[in-house]
This record gives structure tokens, C-alpha cells and sequence, in this order.
């Protein structure tokens, strides 16, 4: 659990950060999301103290994150930035171990876990352990950036734009290994994004903050359902609210009794995607299977009727 | 290719500079003593007839070589060829002029030969040059040249020539001077890089430091070298009165003290500026992650700055050596020692052999400092290639 109480950041007379709190719940995604200058990043860093706050406290499960040296910290707190961060001098293998290494863990212990975080990434060991950072894609590089931030088995992983740099296709991918690691692992991921749709995919909580202040913190469906401000609705984008709704939900809540005709749908695909198929292939209503037995059907009717604003 | 012959266009400027050394400048200089003017010799006066013929057919056939535009191995041996004809060759000119048992008489190389040397000097350079060469391999062919110079030494076919005969005179004096020459280029920067890297460190934290030590070093840098000497004869000297000790260990106005500190203050900013520089140019991504991993100040310095600044700061230190040990010749001035004793002395008694012979190894001193320096800094660099 990450508590952050009335946390301030002050630069001369203009506060970058003001009086901001709100509590991670463990084994969760929370995603900060805000235009640039809103503080976001600045809130970031202050949780491994690569910024030190003007006033407040972060309290890392109960203990204020000032209780041990900064760089002490910092090795148990996973970090991954935009543009990866990575070491160009050291090899991709040297990069994951560094911070094994800043702990002393022993050659072996190092060495299983960095080959373990290489196969979880698509990366075989033997062709990438000795490869140099410029030799990889950018897509390749930035699996490597997190998996040398969850070295050392972190309980949290701070992410600022971790896929700021990707192309569309390769952050799609990129965003589903996240989740599929934080499933895995159960870390902890507080992550730094401008993208609301980043947030609503990714998040189980979002904080959006505005000129340093916290604007709202809460669900992604509350958020989509009753924006706080203005300013949230116009960062999620009137035209596609109803869509983003519908993403959060899987096809198989939306199931109806009955059958279709056509190629069925998994029901763990988004009711978006669901939407999306039906529209484009001029249809009314699609089979549904789960365990590749057929469980019912989704209608465009029924769909439309969920993205609707709640009561 | 339309049957008309194309031409090498650096071939074509080989081929002129080798033609005039062939047929309008002197190979060899004989002269009845060491400071006489000298008569000029061309190669058919030079030397015997038969050797005459083999070094114009050799030079004819290299130079028609680096006309055409054939393979590079082929250019770079026709060079090799040319080189090796001439050098073997100037050694037997000399024992061709020199009467039989005339001590006085000296014999050197002329500007039709030094014209030779050049042209072909130059195909062997563009030869390498195009041929890519990795950097251990260049070290490699420095010391295959180094070798056959030294072979040709040790083998005494130069033993004629009068640059050798005014180092048979001062064997004893040439090793001394030569390792004082080296122990002041290399000790002073050494103390530079030794001194050097920390301030630069110092000036890359301190952004106020920077500017202000970066321009009392741009200044010493303007002194002229004599003019330095000259400014430090005063606090030198009077150190090695004042100071207990000082003058024990040589500390003194003039000597070896004044050009060791002189060269030291003007490899300082070499060494400094690009240390700031190299410190500068680390990705900022990579000094973020740093910190963000943990890593403390130090292991920061050590493990992520150093490392990747270091190509930089070996840029620093070669231009530092090289030219070192062209400043060092200045030393000679002051009672400092080193190859400038002799490039001194020959100015004023004009002889020039003796000029010659404090220049020579001091250019090739120089240029294998950068050959050697250039090779580990591309070394240093290879594995570390930058990312943006």
C-alpha cells in the first residue's frame, strides 16, 4: 500500500505539486494521468525520491519512504522511463543486473533471474544477454527498461510514459505484456501516462491531475461516468465515451440467451471489439463462446443500451 | 568503360610529385664537411649505375600502379615496394659518394628524395585509409614500420648517411635526451590527466566553476610557449630558494622544473575541457536511470558517467601527447633537455644533419602517439556506441 499525504512541491514561488493525497491499494495498476505541467511526473518521483517534496509524507506499507538513504530505496522501488534509460555501455544482459548487482545478490541467483525476465519478454538469452541497447528496436528496448526495473523483485514499479516512444501496434503489445506481468508478479504499478485511453486500458485506478492538484481519483468507470471537472471530460473526449465504456467490460456479462449466425467471439474479447464486429460486418447479433463452447449471443441492441451513461 | 583509360585522380598527383622528384630535384647532397653547402646529386650520380636503373624501374612501375585505379592491396604494395627501394637505397648512396676513407665528408638525403618518400608516403596512406583498417590492425602496421626502420638501422646500411654519422657522435647524449625527451611529455600528462579529470568532474557539477576555470585555462593556453618559460623562471626560482627541499628535488628557474610546469598548465585545458564535455554528453535517460535504480553518487561517477565519457576524455589526452611531444623540443631553450638540445645546437653551428636528426624522431614520436591514441580511442569507443 502507497499512501500519499498532502504531498507539496514547491519551486520558488509556484507549486508544482499542491497538497495532494491519495492511497494505492497493493497489486494494482493506478495510472496518473495529466497534460504536461500538471505534475504528474514531479508527483512520480517524489515516491522514490529522486524529487524531494516540500512538505507531506509517502508512506511505502506504513513507513515513510524517508526512513532509509535514498538510493537504499530506490533498489527495492522498480523505475522505468520514456526513451528506456538503458545503459548504452553495458549489454542487455549487464542492464537487467544492475540492480541485482547495487544489492550483491551472487553470480547465479543474478543470472537465472536475469534469463528468467528475458524469456518472460520475448527475448531469447542466448541472442540478446550480449547484445549492445543500440543493436535492439525501440519496441525491444523498452521491454528491456522494465525488465531491469523488476530485477530485483520490487513489490512497485513506478512507469513514467514507459510507451511514449513506441508506434501504435508495438504499444498495443507492450501495454498487454504490462498487465500480463503485473498479473503474474503482483506488483504493485504506479504509471505516469498523457494518454487517457492508456489509462482507462490499463488502470484499475485513475488519479488526474491539473496544475499540480488532484482532480479526481477514482475507477476508470467512474471516471468515464461522472468526470469531476470539466477538464476530465475533456480529457476523455466526449465522441468516444461510450466506446471507452464498453472496453472496460468483457463480451461475456453482455451475453444473451439465443444464437447467431457466423465465426464466434471469445468471451473474454471487450464489448468494444464486439461493437466494433457487429457494426463492421453489418450484422445485428454474433455467437459468443467461452472454452470454445457456445454460451449465447451479443446483440447491437444490448450493447447500446451498456454504453449508455449510467444512472 | 568505354576502352579510354580512366585515371587515378590522387595517382595523377603521386605521378607529378614523383616525376619531379625523379627529374628536377637532387637525390642526395655530398658535402667535403658537416657545414659546407653541398653539391646536389641526381640518382644517376647518386648511385651505381645498376641501382639507378632498379630504383627508376621500381618508382616507373609503382607510379603507373597508383595512375591506374587497380585493387587496393596492389596500390598499397606498389607504395610499400617504392618506399622500401628508396629507403634501402639512400643508405647506398651514401657509401657510393663518400671517398674511401674520408671521415669529414657527409652525405644526406635530398628534396628529390624527401619529394619520393612524400608521394608514395601518401599512396600508402590513402591505401590504408581506404582499406578501412580496424584499429588493432592499424596499431599493427605502425609497429610492422617501426620494425623495418629499426631493422634498417640495426642492419647499418644508413651508417653513411650524415644524420647517423652525427648521432655516432652523440650515441650516449641521444638515449639521455630521448628519455628525458619522453619522461616530459608523458610525466606532464600524466600530472595533467591526473589533476585534469578531477577538476573537470568539479567543473561538470559546478556549472559556476566551469566557465571561469575553463577561461584561465584558454588563457595559459595563448601564452606563447617562451613567453611561459619566462613567467615561471621568477616563482620557480623563487621556490627553490625559499622553499625547503625544493631545490633538492630540482625545482629550479631554469631546467626541467620550468618545462615540466609550463607543459603541464598547457595540457590542462585539453584534458579538462573535454572531460566537461564528455561528462556533458551522457544521455541524460541513462543518468536518470542511474539514479532511478538506486546507484549512488559515486557509483553513478564511476560505473555510468566515466564510462561513457572516457572516448571523450581519450580524445583529450591524445591531442594533449601529440602535442607534448612537439612542445617538448621548446624545452631544449631553458636547459630543460630532450630532442630540442639538438635541434638547437644544429641551428647554431647549421648543421642541419643535426637538426635533423632531434626532428625526425621527434615527428615520429608524434605521429605514432596518434596512430596508438586514435586506435584506443576507437577501441574505447566501440562497444559503448552511443543511443540517442
Amino acid at each position: 500500500m502507497i499512501e500519499i499525504e498532502h504531498i507539496t512541491k514547491r519551486y520558488g514561488d509556484a507549486d508544482v505539486v499542491s497538497d495532494v493525497s491519495f492511497v494505492v491499494q497493493p497489486r494494482t495498476v493506478t495510472v496518473i494521468v495529466g497534460t504536461s505541467g500538471s505534475g504528474k511526473t514531479t508527483l512520480l518521483r517524489m515516491i522514490n525520491r529522486l524529487v524531494e517534496p516540500t512538505s507531506g509524507a509517502i508512506k511505502l506499507d506504513g513507513r515513510d519512504n524517508r526512513a532509509v538513504p535514498a538510493y537504499e530505496l530506490r533498489r527495492h522501488i522498480g523505475y522505468a522511463i520514456q526513451g528506456h534509460g538503458l545503459f548504452p555501455h553495458r549489454t542487455v544482459a549487464q542492464n537487467i543486473a544492475t540492480v541485482p548487482g547495487l544489492l550483491g545478490w551472487d553470480n547465479t541467483r543474478t543470472d537465472t533471474r536475469v534469463n528468467e525476465l528475458l524469456s518472460l519478454f520475448q527475448l531469447d538469452p542466448a541472442t540478446f544477454g550480449p547484445r549492445y541497447p543500440h543493436e535492439l528496436s525501440g519496441g525491444q528496448q523498452q521491454r528491456v527498461g522494465v525488465a531491469r526495473a523488476l530485477a530485483a523483485e520490487p513489490n512497485v514499479l513506478l512507469m513514467d510514459e514507459p510507451f511514449g516512444a513506441l508506434d501504435p501496434v508495438i504499444r498495443a503489445k507492450a501495454q498487454e505484456d504490462l498487465l500480463a506481468i503485473q498479473k503474474r508478479f503482483g506488483t504493485t504499478i504506479i504509471l505516469v501516462t498523457h494518454d487517457m485511453e492508456e489509462a482507462i486500458h490499463l488502470g484499475d485506478r485513475i488519479a488526474v491531475m491539473d496544475e499540480g492538484r488532484l482532480i479526481q481519483y477514482a475507477t476508470p468507470a467512474e471516471i468515464l461516468a461522472r468526470p469531476a471537472t470539466p477538464f476530465v471530460e475533456t480529457l476523455i473526449g466526449t465522441g468516444d465515451r461510450p466506446f471507452r465504456f464498453l472496453s472496460l467490460n468483457e463480451v461475456g456479462e453482455a451475453v444473451e440467451p439465443g444464437t447467431a449466425e457466423g465465426e464466434a467471439l471469445p468471451a473474454s474479447a471487450t464489448q468494444r471489439d464486439a461493437l466494433a464486429e457487429l457494426l463492421w460486418s453489418g450484422r445485428t447479433a454474433l455467437p459468443v463462446e467461452a472454452d470454445g463452447k457456445p454460451i449465447g449471443r451479443v446483440t447491437v441492441e444490448g450493447l447500446i443500451r451498456r454504453a449508455a451513461r449510467p444512472a | 568503360m568505354s576502352g579510354r583509360i580512366a585515371f587515378d585522380k590522387l595517382g595523377v598527383v603521386i605521378a607529378a610529385i614523383a616525376a619531379c622528384g625523379v627529374f628536377l630535384a637532387p637525390f642526395a647532397t655530398f658535402r667535403a664537411n658537416r657545414i659546407v653547402p653541398g653539391d646536389a646529386k641526381t640518382i644517376f650520380e647518386a648511385l651505381p649505375s645498376w641501382a639507378a636503373m632498379t630504383l627508376l624501374i621500381v618508382l616507373a612501375a609503382a607510379t603507373i600502379i597508383a595512375l591506374l585505379r587497380l585493387a587496393l592491396p596492389w596500390r598499397l604494395a606498389a607504395s610499400m615496394a617504392a618506399l622500401a627501394a628508396l629507403l634501402l637505397l639512400i643508405g647506398l648512396a651514401a657509401n657510393h659518394l663518400t671517398p674511401p676513407g674520408n671521415t669529414y665528408a657527409r652525405v644526406s638525403p635530398a628534396s628529390g628524395f624527401w619529394l619520393l618518400n612524400f608521394a608514395f608516403v601518401l599512396l600508402a596512406a590513402d591505401s590504408l585509409t581506404r582499406l578501412r583498417l580496424g584499429p588493432v590492425a592499424r596499431i599493427a602496421v605502425l609497429a610492422a614500420a617501426a620494425l623495418a626502420v629499426a631493422a634498417i638501422l640495426y642492419s647499418g646500411s644508413w651508417n653513411g648517411l650524415s644524420i647517423l654519422k652525427e648521432y655516432a657522435n652523440r650515441a650516449d647524449s641521444f638515449w639521455a635526451e630521448a628519455a628525458k625527451h619522453v619522461t616530459l611529455a608523458i610525466g606532464s600528462l600524466a600530472a595533467a590527466v591526473a589533476a585534469g579529470i578531477p577538476l573537470g568532474i568539479l567543473c561538470h557539477r559546478v556549472p559556476a566553476l566551469r566557465d571561469a576555470v575553463l577561461n584561465v585555462l584558454n588563457i595559459i593556453q595563448t601564452i606563447p610557449s617562451i613567453a611561459l618559460f619566462g613567467i615561471l623562471i621568477a616563482p620557480l626560482g623563487w621556490i627553490a630558494i625559499h622553499v625547503p627541499g625544493a631545490a633538492a628535488i630540482g625545482i629550479r628557474g631554469i631546467g626541467t622544473a620550468p618545462a615540466f610546469v609550463a607543459l603541464f598548465l598547457y595540457s590542462l585545458l585539453p584534458v579538462v575541457a573535454n572531460t566537461v564535455v564528455g561528462l556533458a554528453g551522457v544521455p541524460a535517460a541513462a543518468n536518470d536511470a542511474a539514479r532511478g535504480v538506486g546507484m549512488t553518487a559515486s557509483q553513478r561517477l564511476f560505473k555510468i558517467e566515466f564510462p561513457l565519457a572516457f572516448p571523450v576524455i581519450l580524445t583529450g589526452i591524445r591531442i594533449v601527447l601529440v602535442q607534448n611531444i612537439g612542445l617538448a623540443t621548446i624545452a631544449a631553450l631553458i636547459g630543460g633537455g630532450g630532442f630540442g638540445v639538438f635541434v638547437f645546437q644544429g641551428i647554431g653551428q647549421t648543421a642541419m644533419d643535426l637538426v635533423l636528426l632531434g626532428a625526425v624522431p621527434t615527428v615520429a614520436l608524434a605521429f605514432a602517439a596518434a596512430v596508438i591514441l586514435d586506435a584506443a580511442t576507437e577501441l574505447s569507443a566501440s562497444n559503448g556506441a552511443r543511443t540517442a
